[in-house]
């Protein structure tokens, strides 16, 4: 097809000191700290404002700490694979650039991978309010958290989770009447649950969408290289740049809701 | 540079999937156009149930189909659902599917690279996407009309907790707001990008045309406001689909019932101010480029610079980053506490400064000229005043205590649709008739041009002139049927003239249909120039080809150098040089 030959498409402008692509680049990553902005603003809103009891003392009471903090490492090795690859193309050397490229692929395919089971363990993981108290770990209490095993149109029979250092449980039959509410810790368990799947889910949105890119630059760099190498090396540091701020906002969401 | 291969390409890259900024402009402008019209049409009908309640719609009633309208022994007659529906369609098609398309994505990409002289935007194929990104929101919105239990109808604003527990429509609604943000998200950082790295050699910031000003400051408005308003509407799909509370707080009863299942926790307020973080710069994003037009138009029909360049440049900035300031003004009511009223309330009050100085540029401008009252021109000088009407009474929205017996009647509907209708559509007609010889060498008919001015100038006003007195006798904005109250019917003749007025402006609005597609085939051919304007895009042949110009342009003056003393034509385009 014909196009018009577009100014700055590759060498920077002489006074931004940037080629068109970067310079919409910078624009919508600003574009992207304002929706991300909006999101913690929502977080800091709703966690001053919830009613005593709602939120937890300490995101460590529900979420897997130690599986979060394997994945800030793992975002943060792929941001330097990531570095490596543009250095690389800058460097002349293909092959290698390629490589990190593909590392990154897959680093942030193990990203996804650890995700998964930490949400997997919150869709399978239930708790059960009930009217009348029941007896638990030797305390009368009308909240039981823990795995269930069979639900029936009379009564629900779920494994208590175990408190630290001492054994499990045993099974307990909770009957229907009782229930007030029973749910999974999915979102809709509460808002901090809520908040938390929807800025880690549209985190997640946001790595999918850069691993699309990244294979993309992997099945055409090769071809790209060949004709334009210096149009392959300005899109490699145009995800780079991306990657970066995907991986920014997860140093962000980690602290924020694992550990404060 | 290669220029003019456009007619190697098949029919449907060059006019359908075209990458071409022209194209895409008139296709962002048509589109835009049937949306308004569209918009216009809705309200037209909610405006028959306005005047006569409860009586049968004529002729039109029957195809409108349930549950829109409702069986009568006579006839059809609008029902509630229906009037909601369309009350919450008609502002959102005419804002985000009508004026800002036709402003942003329909003259911005036409007239900016042209005014840059600019081959054509920065990212061509995003521009594209951009349109059809779009389209599809339009589409969605529209299809939205035919699922179960009709449109959104949680009025144009949303807010919850009614929208959270809304029909399907609702979330139809935000499925196609995801779509135009994305849009409005792809076409802003292509604005930016050309503007700034695309302009022709001598083309200095201070030397851009107005309009180029008032464009780059509306694409920043719309690159940072739309965000938050993608955040909220993604809460809100979490809220519908995956059972979560964000905007629904503990406790809170549904038609008698508390709902107990609710993970609760929630603010209501939380949505309106994460709307009203966009709304409110939406606002700007609707009138900047409606005075970047009208700047044009006056310029070159007083065939004098404009005066206050400088001054109506940093007004312009000022007041985009000003915008971010102020959106809390639309919640005085809410209960959200003294000390952020008062800290939005001086807030609008300061934002009106630079408002106030744009105007008062314009209004100078005309001082001591000989005007030359072309079609454009009228559009123009009407939307002075009607734009300083809207603007003025803002002010006693803007204050905590009036706002307290004018907020959410029809005071408020006055006021923002004399900002929006007779202000910023005026300009949007303004600019058709200006720039309609550039896009396709032909002028549009001035006698229907005249006889589409003068009527609906009329018309409008009679539109919303008796809103600001059916809002102050109290009568509140998305009522049904304001007779059901003492002080509504009392005001109900002035309801009964406003609906009127609106059927006579519907009808105003076919000698500017007529003329415009009149005028593609049979309209008076032009030179390049018709309009003896200096800006580039008339140095560039009428229609432009494929990449604009011939040779790339060098600027060698300011945008308006009209009536320079001591020579012999009374202007002097952007890329000859003065003593030339």
């Amino acid at each position: 097809m014909s196009t018009v030959a577009i100014p700055y498409d590759i060498e920077p402008h002489p006074i931004t000191g940037m080629y068109n692509g970067k310079f919409g680049l910078w624009l919508f990553l600003a574009s992207e700290v304002m929706l991300f902005g909006a999101l913690f603003s929502t977080y800091i809103l709703l966690r001053v404002g919830a009613p005593a009891g709602t939120w937890p003392h300490h995101g460590s009471e529900i979420l897997d700490v130690p599986k979060g903090t394997i994945n800030t490492l793992v975002l943060i090795a792929s941001s330097v694979s990531m570095v490596l690859a543009w250095a690389s193309l800058k460097m002349n050397n293909f092959a290698k650039g390629r490589v990190f490229l593909l590392v990154t692929f897959l680093l942030a395919g193990v990203f996804l991978v650890i995700k998964a089971t930490e949400y997997y363990a919150k869709f399978t993981h239930y708790q059960i309010d009930v009217k009348t108290p029941v007896l638990l770990h030797g305390e009368k209490v009308t909240r039981i958290t823990g795995h269930l095993h069979e639900q029936t149109d009379e009564h629900v029979v779920i494994t208590p989770d175990a408190v630290k250092g001492q054994e499990h449980p045993a099974e307990m039959e909770i009957e229907r009447d009782n229930i007030v509410r029973l749910t999974n810790f999915g979102p809709q368990h509460s808002t901090y649950m809520a908040t938390y799947f929807t800025l880690t889910g549209l985190h997640g949105l946001h790595i999918v969408g850069g691993m699309v890119v990244i294979l993309f630059l992997l099945l055409t760099g090769p071809s790209m290289w060949s004709k334009n190498p210096a149009k392959l090396t300005n899109r490699v540091e145009c995800t780079g740049l991306y990657w970066h701020f995907v991986d920014l906002v997860w140093i962000f969401l980690f602290p924020v809701f694992y550990l404060l | 540079m290669s220029h003019d291969h456009g007619h190697d390409l098949p029919f449907w890259r060059k006019y359908i999937f075209s990458v071409d900024h022209k194209v895409i402009g008139i296709q962002y402008a048509v589109t835009a156009l049937l949306f308004l019209f569209l918009g216009f049409s809705l309200i037209s009908i909610m405006r028959y149930q306005l005047a006569y309640p409860g009586r049968d719609i004529p002729v039109i009633g029957k195809l409108l189909g349930e549950p829109i309208v409702g069986k009568t022994p006579t006839g059809y007659v609008l029902t509630g659902d229906g009037y909601n529906a369309f009350g919450a369609m008609h502002g959102t098609i005419m804002i985000f599917l009508g004026v800002v398309p036709l402003a942003v994505g329909g003259f911005g990409n036409f007239v900016l690279p042209l005014q840059i002289g600019a081959p054509d935007m920065a990212f061509p194929r995003l521009n594209m996407a951009s349109y059809w990104a779009y389209f599809s929101g339009g589409v969605v919105m529209l299809t939205s009309f035919f699922v179960p239990g009709g449109a959104a109808n949680s009025g144009w604003t949303s807010y919850p907790p009614l929208s959270d527990i809304a029909t399907t429509g609702q979330t139809m609604w935000l499925f196609g707001m995801v779509l135009l943000i994305t849009s409005s998200l792809l076409g802003s950082v292509n604005f930016i990008v050309t503007t700034v790295q695309m302009r022709a050699k001598g083309l200095s910031f201070f030397r851009l045309p107005f309009f180029v000003w008032a464009q780059l400051v509306t694409s920043f408005l719309l690159l940072l406001a739309f965000p938050p308003l993608e955040a909220a509407g993604v809460l809100q799909l979490m809220d519908r689909l995956a059972g979560t509370s964000f905007f629904l707080p503990s406790g809170l009863v549904v038609s008698g019932q508390v709902q107990n299942q609710l993970s609760g926790g929630g603010s209501p307020l939380l949505w309106q101010h994460l709307f009203w973080f966009l709304a409110h710069p939406e606002v700007y994003v609707l009138i900047l480029p409606a005075l970047g037009i009208v700047a044009e138009v006056i310029a070159n029909n007083t065939r004098k610079p404009l005066w206050g360049y400088k001054s109506l440049v940093y007004s312009t900035i000022f007041l985009g980053f000003m915008s971010f300031l102020v959106w809390a003004h639309h919640m005085f009511m809410t209960g959200m506490g003294q000390t952020l009223s008062t800290f939005f309330q001086a807030t609008t009050m300061i934002i009106s400064v630079p408002s106030v100085i744009i105007l008062t540029c314009l209004v100078i401008s005309l001082w001591g000229a000989s005007i030359r009252f072309t079609v454009p021109m009228l559009f123009a000088l009407a939307f002075l005043p009607m734009f300083a009407i809207g603007g003025l009474t803002g002010l006693p929205l803007g204050l905590t205590t009036s706002d307290i017996q004018l907020h959410d009647t029809y005071y408020v509907i006055g006021h923002f649709h004399y900002v929006v209708a007779p202000g910023t559509l005026f300009a949007l007609f303004a600019g058709v008739y200006y720039w309609f010889p550039k896009a396709t060498g032909r002028k549009m008919n001035d006698f229907l041009g005249k006889l589409h001015f003068w009527p609906s100038f009329i018309f409008i006003n009679g539109v919303f002139m008796p809103m600001f007195f059916i809002g102050m006798a109290g009568v509140l904005r998305r009522q049904f049927d304001q007779t059901e109250q003492l002080h509504g019917a009392a005001v109900q003749g002035l309801t009964v003239m406003v609906s009127w007025s609106a059927w006579m402006l519907i009808i105003s609005q076919f000698p500017f249909i007529i003329n415009f597609f009149w005028s593609i085939f049979r309209g008076e051919k032009v030179e390049a120039n018709p309009w003896q304007a200096t800006t580039l895009e008339w140095s560039a042949p009428s229609p432009p080809p494929h990449g604009n110009f011939a040779t790339p342009p060098v600027v060698a003056c300011g945008p308006y150098e009209y009536s320079i003393p001591g020579k012999e034509k009374d202007f002097c385009p952007q890329n000859v040089a003065l003593e030339a």
